[in-house]
């Protein structure tokens, strides 16, 4: 974590007696001359040590204190602690743990489909004319249909079956992916491709030192957007016909009014969602360690 | 693209420019602009901003083609752009290897950055350099080829005048390293004295006036041959009187 906060600098107003008073000047000093004392050190210390957790936290203890009081109904929203409860008690029960291999073996086979097919297209559209005409209209058309409308038509052509949840996911994923993509390599600073020829560089050299890296920070954006919209395909393709994994596992609990599981899905969704965005965060951090606002210089 | 091989090459080095003309819509930038430099020579183009120089760099440069006309330029040459235009992904050595191939690529490279004073700092990013030095390594990935010509399009424009007066230090030691003609473009005068062996001054699209200069390195510092020739560049840019 990067410290981000702004320290007001400190200030001394000395009023300029000299003149008519309106004249106010400041004195700039180091932050250490300062007196500090232990109890401002600690005081220090202490202001925020949660960060950006503290609303979260925050809000999980008020639930909790609401739920214990019988404030809040059992059914509406239990407390944290009987989720958490409720979650080790899936898993022992051997519930938990299939559902979730098998919404992740869903999850990972339509990525895996859509990613391929959204960077394959993807590059060549970016790199050739021919590539752009063959897939570009296609792909704007398809990117102004909502992914879930496509879900009955789905259902028709393909069943109900695992192929209509693949597919979904993999079409959530590779229409953002192909945009991104073929919009990141296009949009390449036409002065450096220029250099580049300038210098001798063949076509090979242009795009895997200039090209392939100049697209990059787009093709993270588009990973995110591909993650996040396949665990929404996920979602839905589940929540609509299934009989295991997790979205299964929601509708049952909403079928027998088991809040407490229907709650255990939705973080499993949310911690699912987390791991995707520090995944790509991870490989930002590896892969754009060029670029100037990653680090203060 | 079929241009480039139109016709036989009359000479072996050097810059050939016959009667160019390039057109913009109805603005003619060029109009029948002769030029010719020889090897080993280092040609000032001078000239207020937007006369046509950048556009008759990029006709040598190969990436523009002429409207009528003829350019002939040797087929190994490099080009330093205004900018630094340093791949920010990359790092300096891979920046100056670009365009290069064959196992002693690095080795060359490490030498040329030598050269220009930024032995050490292969391994640094374009984002941790100064001004000055990312355009010292954009020099270094220019000469690195060996180029017969040399293109640079007012490569010290956006520097300091402290970092000026040092690239133009180095450029004169680069000079002595490197056989190969150089055409520099600018707008400054001073640029100009202290750097060519030759200025030639464009205006309405075509070589105006062009003055050989045989001064010492003292005497382009100061000397009264030194003022007589920039009062003379003025007055072909049009500005006697005002300075």
């Amino acid at each position: 974590m990067t410290e981000l906060s702004l320290k007001a600098p400190f200030v001394t107003k000395v009023p300029d007696a000299e003149s008519t008073g309106t004249r106010e000047r400041e004195v700039f000093l180091p932050r250490d001359a300062r007196r500090r004392t232990p109890l401002s050190t600690l005081r220090e210390r202490l202001r925020w040590p949660l960060g950006i957790y503290t609303t979260p936290v925050a809000i999980l203890i008020a639930w909790e204190i609401l739920a214990r009081a019988g404030v809040v109904s059992k059914t509406y929203a239990p407390a944290p602690t009987a989720i958490v409860r409720s979650a080790a008690d899936l898993w022992q029960q051997g519930v938990l743990g299939p559902d979730l291999a098998i919404s992740l073996q869903r999850a990972g086979i339509g990525l895996a489909i859509g990613l391929t097919v959204g960077i394959v297209s993807g590059v060549l559209g970016g790199l050739l004319r021919s590539g752009e005409y063959l897939f570009n209209g296609l792909v704007q058309v398809l990117n102004t249909i909502p992914l879930l409308a496509v879900l009955p038509l789905m259902i028709v052509w393909f069943g109900i079956d695992e192929l209509t949840k693949v597919l979904l996911i993999s079409f959530g994923a590779g229409v953002p992916m192909y945009l991104n993509l073929f919009a990141a390599i296009r949009g390449v600073d036409q002065r450096l491709i220029e250099m580049a020829r300038t210098t001798g560089a063949g076509t090979w050299r242009l795009v895997t030192r200039v090209l392939v890296p100049g697209a990059l920070p787009g093709f993270l954006v588009g990973l995110r957007f591909s993650l996040a919209y396949s665990v929404l395909g996920l979602v839905a393709a589940e929540t609509v016909n299934a009989d295991k994994g997790l979205g299964f596992l929601i509708t049952q609990g909403q079928t027998y009014l088991q809040t407490n599981q229907v709650f255990v899905g939705l973080v499993i969704y949310s911690l699912l969602g987390l791991l995707a965005d520090q995944f790509v965060r991870a490989l930002e951090r590896v892969l754009l360690r060029w670029r100037p606002s990653y680090e203060a210089s | 693209m079929s241009s480039t091989m139109a016709t036989k090459p009359r000479r072996q080095t050097g810059v050939v420019v016959e009667q160019v003309v390039r057109q913009f819509g109805d603005r003619v930038v060029l109009d029948h602009l002769d030029l010719t430099i020889a090897d080993e020579e280092l040609v000032i183009l001078l000239g207020p901003s937007g006369c046509g120089k950048s556009t008759l760099l990029r006709l040598l440069a190969g990436l523009d083609r002429p409207d009528g006309g003829r350019v002939e330029v040797p087929a190994r040459r490099a080009i330093v752009f205004q900018a630094d235009r340093l791949l920010p992904w990359q790092r300096v050595l891979r920046n100056v290897t670009l365009g290069l191939h064959g196992a002693d690529a690095e080795q060359r490279a490490r030498d040329v950055l030598a050269e220009v004073g930024l032995a050490g700092r292969e391994k640094a990013w374009p984002k941790e350099l100064s001004g000055g030095e990312a355009q010292r390594v954009s020099l270094a990935r220019a000469l690195v080829s060996e180029p017969e010509l040399v293109l640079l399009d007012e490569p010290f424009a956006a520097l300091d005048a402290i970092t000026r007066l040092r690239m133009h230090d180095l450029v004169r030691a680069l000079r002595t390293k490197h056989q190969a003609a150089m055409l520099l473009v600018t707008h400054d005068v001073d640029e100009a004295i202290a750097l060519a062996d030759r200025i030639v001054v464009m205006s309405n699209g075509r070589i105006g006036t062009s003055h050989e200069v045989h001064l010492t390195a003292a005497d382009r510092e100061a000397s009264v041959a030194r003022e007589e020739l920039r009062a003379r560049l003025l007055e072909d840019l049009g500005l006697a009187g005002q300075h």
